[in-house]
């Protein structure tokens, strides 16, 4: 699984940091490094552009893996760079940013969106599971309707199914041809005629949270 | 005062509907036209229901409308901007003013409409609103709590007997009767070899089936709906009919076509009646109707 980015214009980017005179920049050695939009490439990158846009870059790094609890660490072991900048420019996805806000106070801008959790096929990123709580594969072949189909569909396909493919994008397949094709190799196509009740949205309270014992 | 849809449907007569479009503002006068020009003439009429996912006037209005005019309203309910909550209160409001009959459907992506940027509801889907219907008619609320005064509705849904592949609509087809639709509206279908394909399997079903007719306005409009519309396959011979209609009467092309496949369709008795879907020319429904000989 990899958390999936796309950068941000640097024209939003440059308009967020505006009134910052100083930055210093945090990549991501995981996800951003594998897509190519925060890995030590791009920190590079956005070094010479700050540079170029008149901005004091007062250090960089590249956390091998900033959702994880070593960013706290790598804080601390730059924390005079830091402290000499008025922000911090991000490469990680959203869960490095939160990670890294929980040990600086100093204001930290994303340079990326992130998109989704999924999956890499070549360089094709899809995403898998919207982590609903509920998990439905047991009886749909291991294709996840609540992901695949845009319209998150339990019962069978809407009208929309175009020769197989989605009218929500046709270069993806329909969740509910992927489904049937699968159970009816499986010979289980009798499971598509249950029917399916309405979907418990309690079984994750947005924002989810466990505690374990 | 117009017959209640449902005893229209059990009266074993052949069921004409058609489809009146909600305008895009508050200017009633068109739609209104449309409802005055057609309530007599057809048994009911639907009304849409944020087509296409393009913003309109609501589709309980225009059945509130019809209702004034004498009218007997379909209401199409979609299941994409509503979460549950707002459908049941929607359908106690229409059922409370008179709005009885109801077509449930999942509702277009909002992708393919004019607000592109909105949040996707879809939090049930076509099925489970026939069942939510059925649910509050025996008296209770999705949440299970007791209905203080208690709806009694027509209910319907849609099929697309042409949808490729058609195994899986067939499933789902069969859960909407087993779910209580006592009508289905389908997706245009202009292969009458394909029409009587679906309904060699829908026949058996104990529910009412009536074909849905698309007026063809042009050659381009049907190749179009061939490249664009998902489930709607027009057949060559049909497009090179209307291409070779005289320079101006390509419209009147497509109503004789129309007109030509509702009396085949009554005729030989494929189908418990038809669905007309005059898309921004409801105007030539009457045509469409004579040229049928209703």
């Amino acid at each position: 699984m990899i958390s999936v980015t796309e950068q941000k214009p640097w024209e939003e980017i440059a308009q967020s940091i505006d009134k910052c005179k100083s930055v210093y920049i945090i990549g991501c050695g995981t996800c951003t490094t594998i897509l190519h939009t925060g890995g030590k490439g791009e920190v590079l990158a956005f070094k010479d552009k700050l540079i170029t846009a008149g901005k004091n870059v007062t250090g960089w790094m590249v956390i091998p893996t900033a959702c994880d609890e070593i960013t706290k660490y790598a804080l601390e072991a730059s924390s005079k760079e830091i402290a000499g900048a008025d922000c911090l420019l991000v490469t990680s996805c959203a869960y490095g940013v939160q990670r890294i806000t929980q040990w600086t106070d100093k204001p930290a801008y994303p340079a990326v969106n992130t998109l989704f959790i999924g999956k890499e096929d070549g360089n094709t990123y899809s995403e898998v599971c919207h982590q609903c709580g509920n998990c439905v594969l047991a009886w749909t072949g291991g294709v996840c309707p609540v992901t695949s189909c845009p319209k998150g569909l339990l019962n069978g396909p809407c009208g929309g199914t175009n020769k197989g493919m989605c009218e929500v994008d046709s270069t993806k397949d329909c969740a509910w041809t992927l489904i049937y094709n699968r159970l009816e190799k499986q010979g289980r196509l009798d499971l598509l005629e249950k029917e399916q009740p309405p979907r418990n949205y309690q079984a994750v309270v947005r924002p989810g949270r466990l505690i374990t014992k | 005062m117009a017959t209640p849809f449902k005893e229209v449907l059990n009266s074993g007569k052949f069921v004409v509907t058609c489809e009146i479009a909600p305008p895009k503002g508050t200017n009633l006068e068109k739609t209104l036209h449309h409802i005055d020009l057609l309530k007599d003439k057809v048994d009911g009429l639907n009304a849409t229901d944020n087509q296409s996912s393009v913003m309109r006037y609501p589709s309980l209005g225009v059945c509130l409308l019809i209702k004034e005019r004498g009218g007997e309203p379909i209401l199409q309910m979609t299941c994409r901007d509503r979460n549950r909550m707002a459908l049941e209160a929607d359908l106690l409001f229409a059922y409370s003013r008179g709005v009885n009959n109801v077509l449930c459907l999942t509702g277009d992506a909002i992708t393919v409409g004019d607000h592109k940027q909105a949040k996707a509801v879809f939090d049930i889907d076509s099925l489970q609103l026939l069942r939510t219907i059925r649910t509050m008619e025996a008296g209770k609320d999705l949440g299970g709590n007791d209905l203080d005064g208690v709806p009694q509705f027509c209910a319907g849904a849609i099929v697309t007997p042409e949808a490729q592949p058609i195994e899986p609509q067939l499933i789902k087809f069969r859960k909407k009767v087993a779910a209580g639709a006592e009508f289905f509206q389908t997706q245009a279908v202009y292969d009458m070899g394909n029409l009587r394909k679906f309904m060699q399997v829908a026949r058996p079903l104990k529910t009412k089936i009536m074909a849905g007719i698309v007026l063809l306005t042009s050659a381009g409009m049907a190749r179009f709906m061939n490249t664009n519309v998902p489930g709607i396959f027009v057949p060559q011979a049909l497009i090179d009919e209307m291409s070779k209609a005289e320079k101006g009467k390509a419209l009147q092309k497509g109503i004789e076509i129309a007109g030509r496949m509702i009396k085949t369709i009554k005729e030989e008795k494929l189908c418990d009646g038809v669905h007309i879907m005059a898309i921004n020319k409801e105007e030539t429904v009457p045509d469409i109707l004579a040229a049928a000989g209703l």
